[in-house]
């Protein structure tokens, strides 16, 4: 299914950065975990690609990749 | 509640997980003057023997080793770092219920024969794997979520989270039986390395092996084998939703506070009746948070409360005098039994240093994942 834009867009509710990372992930870390508070009202648990990001920074969806959400810095202020 | 034992808590390389859970038994059986084969239903509480160890079956299996008779109902219950927290519920239910007279609830853990990186994901098990757990998130970065969101809508600081671990390891330091019995500063505790920011590893429980056991029994029998007991006045187990982003606010958790008023509904009581309190920090932001949710402190100023010194022995209340999870440990399934032995010591006035001045009513919160189950008892002398 293709998601639009404004499905995937949103507004960082918050972010830590994972350097103890379980044994399936530990080959990427140290990287930013979030959850987004989407446009359309609900919240999703992603990972964070490029700039980091802070609370109340607004996101794009980048990429999904084996389910998981990679969300990036949009280029627009923050709110 | 008419017997207690526990093991101490730490990183038992000679000491299986059945072992463990038997001398904690054998320690509440005699606490109590009674004999196996007079209790009538077992409760364990275990969350993941099976992936620690790679044991099932642990209720009948410890059960029998420690003495129960053959026939007796043995049941394992699993509700994340809430297994033994929930064991109570339920076995305090029956005997309510009437249904059983003389019950054991016990809880164990084994956890430090696994790699650090291996426990982090058997632990990851306890949020939602299809989600956050498949993005990365350990526990650690969950109540990192937490307490960054908390600092960002309360102004909680670093320094804050730190001064509760500092406190928890004063507390832990003169308990014989906790795990990590050393004193910490502020500066160690805030230099700690990062786990997930902004938590440090001062900031979080240990990987601990250990059990505790209690003995029940109706309110009306308990004189008839001891002087000493604490009756329960109080347990309410809640629920919500696995995943942290399902919830609305992640800086309170619904479960917490629902159990809590549930319990001081049933206890006909209040926070400000409680004398000392044990709560799940499983993370320094967790004890500042269920310290918020149970009503010990307004929404929000749990961080300067802590700081404060509120929350020390000689504090307004008491937090966590047994070192809590942080200092004494967190073998997962024994820390809800844990706890009720912890707050059951103090009521006894057997806490020897860490002995609070007022000791007639006592809470204990235990709670199971990021908030998705929660059971608080309030506990009080005869």
């Amino acid at each position: 299914m293709e998601q639009t834009f404004e499905s995937t867009a949103g507004v960082v509710y918050t972010e830590t950065v994972v350097s103890a990372a379980p044994q399936a992930h530990a080959a990427s870390a140290p990287y930013q975990l979030v959850i987004v508070q989407l446009e359309s009202g609900s919240r999703l648990t992603g990972r964070v690609v490029g700039d980091r990001v802070s609370i109340g920074d607004r996101v794009v969806l980048a990429e999904t990749r084996n389910g998981t959400p990679f969300f990036r810095k949009a280029d627009s202020p923050p709110l | 509640m008419i017997g207690i034992g526990k093991t101490a808590f730490g990183a038992f390389a000679d000491k299986g997980i059945r072992a463990l859970a038997v001398e904690a038994i054998r320690n509440s059986l005699s606490d109590a003057g009674i004999e196996g084969r007079q209790i009538d239903a077992f409760y364990l509480g275990n969350f993941a023997g099976p992936s620690f160890v790679g044991q099932n079956h642990l209720a009948p299996y410890v059960g029998l080793a420690a003495g129960l008779e053959r026939g007796v109902p043995c049941t394992r219950i699993e509700d994340a770092c809430a297994s033994s927290g929930s064991a109570f519920f339920h076995g305090v239910q029956s005997v309510a219920a009437g249904q059983n007279d003389l019950v054991l609830v016990a809880g164990v853990e084994k956890m430090t024969s696994q790699t650090t990186p291996r426990v982090a994901e058997i632990l990851a098990g306890a949020g939602d794997m299809s989600g956050e757990g498949a993005a990365g998130a350990t526990f650690p970065a969950l109540f990192a979520m937490i307490a960054r969101r908390h600092m960002y809508q309360y102004g909680t600081s670093r320094e804050q989270l730190a001064s509760v671990a500092v406190k928890n390891h004063a507390n832990g330091a003169q308990n014989p039986l906790a795990h990590m019995r050393k004193t910490i500063s502020i500066e160690q505790a805030l230099a700690g390395k990062p786990i997930s920011e902004p938590l440090t590893v001062f900031d979080c429980s240990l990987v601990s092996d250990g059990a505790a056991a209690v003995v029940i029994a109706p309110l009306d029998r308990a004189r008839e084998f001891t002087s000493r007991f604490a009756r329960v006045l109080a347990v309410a187990q809640t629920s919500d939703f696995v995943a942290l982003d399902e919830k609305e606010d992640i800086t309170t958790f619904d479960a917490v506070r629902t159990a809590g008023e549930k319990a001081y509904r049933g206890a006909g009581l209040g926070p400000g009746d409680i004398d000392v309190a044990e709560l799940h920090d499983c993370f320094t932001i967790a004890e500042i948070v269920a310290s918020e949710d149970l009503g010990f402190v307004a929404k929000g100023d749990g961080g300067p409360f802590a700081a404060a010194g509120c929350t020390a022995i000689g504090g307004t209340i008491p937090i966590n005098t047994s070192g809590g999870l942080k200092s004494k440990g967190h073998p997962v399934g024994a820390t809800g039994v844990g706890q009720i032995c912890d707050i059951v010591m103090q009521l006894r006035g057997d806490a020897g240093s860490r002995q609070v001045a007022r000791h007639r009513v006592g809470l204990a919160q235990n709670l199971g994942g990021s908030g998705a189950t929660c059971v608080v008892s309030i506990l009080g002398n005869p």
